[in-house]
């Protein structure tokens, strides 16, 4: 959306608004799973008891796996902000240059 | 003597760490955020010191090992807060104002108010999470040094004003940072003794300090229906001297001793078998016995908490032996796993007050479910509803965290800050996945002090030897520095910053805010003392997850509507605030689990629900809402804080 515009800030703006679209779009599936493990808590506690793989039961493997994947999608997030400030930093830069020519 | 020694040098070091650094900076900047110039990887793990508060290393494993998953329900939630805190909170806070969430929301309002308010909610979250850390100290002060629980309190008072009044944020990140990591690593080791012993029906026997003591486990007897009470008592070598309700007092054969044990019913309502229970007796006189004996330094409580069967699914033998993390857990969720977990109940017998301590059993597969805690089985909507508010609280709290968001400022940048959260979500997750080891390896190692689940962790280190003991009493009591003082600098900011110059302008110089922040520092640190004393044996976890609720009632609405709602208002955000932070606050005293801690019923709570966020966080959203749309006209609401807000 800020293609049209040339100017440095612009572009770094374009950064911030994707950290916060990514951050957001990953909080809302976090959030899912997380509600998920407290639905079934709710409203069929007893689904907790079946056997998962390496013989825990959901409620272990599911809030254990709740961590781990927090864990992951910050990965993912930390990794795909860096490249794309890398990304944004880069474009600034032959902006600058195509100005100065 | 050893654990003294660890403990005392730990001190030491802790104040020479805090000298040290703290000399290297002087200006006000330096107090609050440390100038900005910590490394992103070391704020990331005094991130990680300051999270792990003494709720987490006393409280949950505590919870856990007393309560079972419905303990490690604060682990997963405690964790997960930290998704909205680095998804949604953390970058755009960090490109705000100086030191404090009211300054960020000044960033975009110019009102003196909103100083107030935010001052306000920062100093009653702030005191929320002081008591249970004062709590756990004394808990954990008392058996170390053989003094009473109250001094061990004030001790910790002492010593944590004297470091946040002498030195500067610099020197509590440090501090924080070491501490974080031995808290990691020796929690780490003790998970590894735990999977090495294994786990078996035969606990070692010691009492609650955690020393040996020669005594078997208390004792469940069969009843046999077909004879009368006092024949099944006579076989056992007991005459039976009283017996009322399901309580029953008898006198042995070979000695003079007696005891109280409970009879326990089975599906139907008759008499299966007899239970053993130790007692403490206060009398009218105010004289108190322990399992018959004056109470003194050697006649305590024993140690209870044991697993007394091990199921077929998982075909483990009930001997000790190494047992991988994964087959640990499993085992103890087999429906045939049966735990013994300790429990209270209190008779009058003639002019005196008894306490009995009892085992209760409960299967592996619902021991490792959540819910029992708060009775979804039993269909209690109240307890599925503060099931739903306290995992509501946990998820959005974190982000609104005073002493949390302050450390969004002592890095350089937000990528600075971004990855400083990416590794504290590492660290804190992996030391949360520790937790549910230490608490059921407490419990399965007969270590629980029924009259206290704080101290479940450092007894299960005991059982390993006097050395490990040492250093996690040690690295407990740093985890209570720690976090301490980090609260106090947030507190301190908070009364300095927003109420004093902001609200009240009174315009202060850097040296005079500093001045301001340590009498603060001081002040807060007093009344946390005081209160710590009142709060004696109440879950340090449970209380956390109380401030967790009024941080996510009347901070969490302000933070996210300021960042993307371009129609916020001042006046919605200070209306918002007071709401969140009074409704909260109101609940909390009004509820079940508090009337228990004033010493009366919990049925005799005016609101029957403890966990206040899942009424207290809506309200505070809509007001902010309503007074927003109501007030938009006559106010100017300023730039969005995020450009999503424009989008």
């Amino acid at each position: 959306m800020n293609e049209r515009s040339n100017s440095g800030k612009v572009v770094a703006d374009e950064a911030v608004l994707f950290k916060q679209r990514l951050g957001i779009v990953l909080c809302v599936i976090y959030a899912f799973a997380y509600t998920g493990f407290v639905v079934i808590s709710v409203y069929d506690v007893t689904l907790m008891d079946t056997v998962m793989p390496f013989g825990l039961n959901l409620a272990a493997f599911y809030g254990l796996g709740l961590i781990v994947f927090a864990l992951f999608l910050a990965m993912i997030y930390s990794i795909a902000c860096t490249t794309k400030e890398i990304s944004v930093a880069r474009n600034s830069k032959k902006t600058e240059d195509g100005g100065l020519k | 003597m050893t654990a003294i020694i660890i403990f005392v040098g730990f001190v030491v070091f802790l104040f020479w760490l805090s000298y040290f650094i703290g000399k290297k900076t002087k200006t006000e900047s330096g107090f609050f955020v440390a100038g900005g110039q910590i490394h992103w990887f070391i704020n990331g793990i005094a991130l990680t010191g300051g999270y792990l508060s003494a709720a987490s290393f006393l409280g949950i494993c505590g919870m856990i090992a007393f309560k079972g998953f419905d303990g490690f329900l604060y682990s997963i939630g405690f964790l997960s807060g930290w998704v909205v805190a680095l998804f949604v909170v953390a970058e755009p806070m960090r490109r705000l104002g100086k030191y404090t969430f009211a300054d960020a929301l000044e960033s975009r309002f110019k009102s003196r108010t909103i100083h107030l308010a935010a001052g306000i909610s920062t100093l009653v979250i702030s005191m929320c999470y002081l008591v249970p850390q004062m709590v756990g100290a004394g808990v954990l002060i008392e058996p170390l040094l053989g003094i009473p629980y109250h001094w061990g309190v004030i001790l910790v008072g002492l010593v944590v004003i004297v470091i946040v009044a002498s030195a500067r944020m610099s020197s509590t990140t440090y501090v924080q940072f070491i501490k974080a990591g031995m808290l990691i690593t020796f929690s780490s080791l003790l998970v590894g003794a735990v999977l090495m012993r294994g786990v078996d029906t035969m606990p070692e026997n010691v009492n609650v300090r955690g020393e040996f003591a020669d005594r078997p486990l208390l004792r469940t007897m069969p009843f046999d229906i077909e004879k009368m009470m006092d024949e099944n008592f006579y076989e056992a070598g007991f005459d039976i001297v009283e017996s009322f309700g399901e309580w029953v007092l008898v006198q042995e054969h070979s000695a003079d001793n007696k005891s109280w044990w409970k009879l326990e019913t089975g599906s139907g309502n008759d008499i299966s078998f007899l239970r053993e229970t130790q007692n403490i007796t206060r009398t009218s006189k105010g004289d108190f016995f322990v399992n018959g004996a004056p109470a003194d330094r050697d006649n305590i409580l024993y140690a209870m908490g044991r697993i007394s069967q091990f199921g077929e699914r998982t075909g483990h033998s009930g001997t000790k032996g190494p047992v991988g993390p994964l087959r640990f857990l499993s085992i103890l969720a087999d429906p045939g796993t049966l735990f013994e977990i300790p429990v209270i109940s209190t008779v009058n017998h003639q002019d005196s007050e008894v306490t009995l301590f009892y085992h209760k059993t409960v299967p592996g597969n619902v021991m490792m479910r959540p819910g029992g805690h708060f009775n979804i089985t039993g269909r209690s909507r109240w307890g599925r509803l503060n099931f739903i508010s306290l995992m509501l609280a946990l998820f959005f709290g974190t982000a609104a965290l005073p002493h949390v968001l302050i450390r969004y400022y002592t890095v350089k940048d937000a990528t600075a800050a971004r990855r400083s959260t990416v590794v504290a979500i590492g660290s804190i997750g992996l030391f949360y996945i520790l937790t549910l080891f230490l608490g059921l390896g407490a419990v399965a190692n007969g270590v629980l002090n029924p009259l206290s689940d704080n101290m479940s962790a450092p007894l299960l280190a005991r059982s390993f030897g006097e050395v490990l003991f040492a250093i996690v009493t040690a690295l407990a009591f740093a985890t209570v520095l720690g976090t301490v003082s980090g609260l106090i600098v947030a507190a301190s900011g908070a009364v300095s910053n927003d109420l004093m110059d902001k609200f009240f302008r009174r315009k202060m110089v850097g040296t005079t805010k500093v001045i301001a922040a340590k009498t603060t520092a001081i002040t807060v640190g007093i009344l946390s003392v005081i209160l710590g004393i009142l709060f004696r044996g109440v879950n340090v976890g449970f209380l956390v997850g109380l401030a967790f609720a009024v941080a996510a009632s009347a901070n969490f609405p302000a933070i996210i509507m300021v960042l993307f709602w371009k129609h916020t208002t001042s006046k919605g955000i200070i209306a918002s605030i007071l709401v969140g932070t009074f409704t909260s606050m109101g609940i909390i005293l009004m509820g079940p689990e508090m009337f228990e801690i004033y010493g009366y019923s919990k049925a005799d709570a005016w609101i029957p629900l403890g966990q206040p966020a899942i009424i207290a966080m809506p309200l505070s959203f809509i007001t902010l809402i309503v007074v927003s749309l109501i007030t938009k006209k006559v106010e100017k609401t300023g730039e969005p804080l995020s450009p999503l807000a424009n989008v």
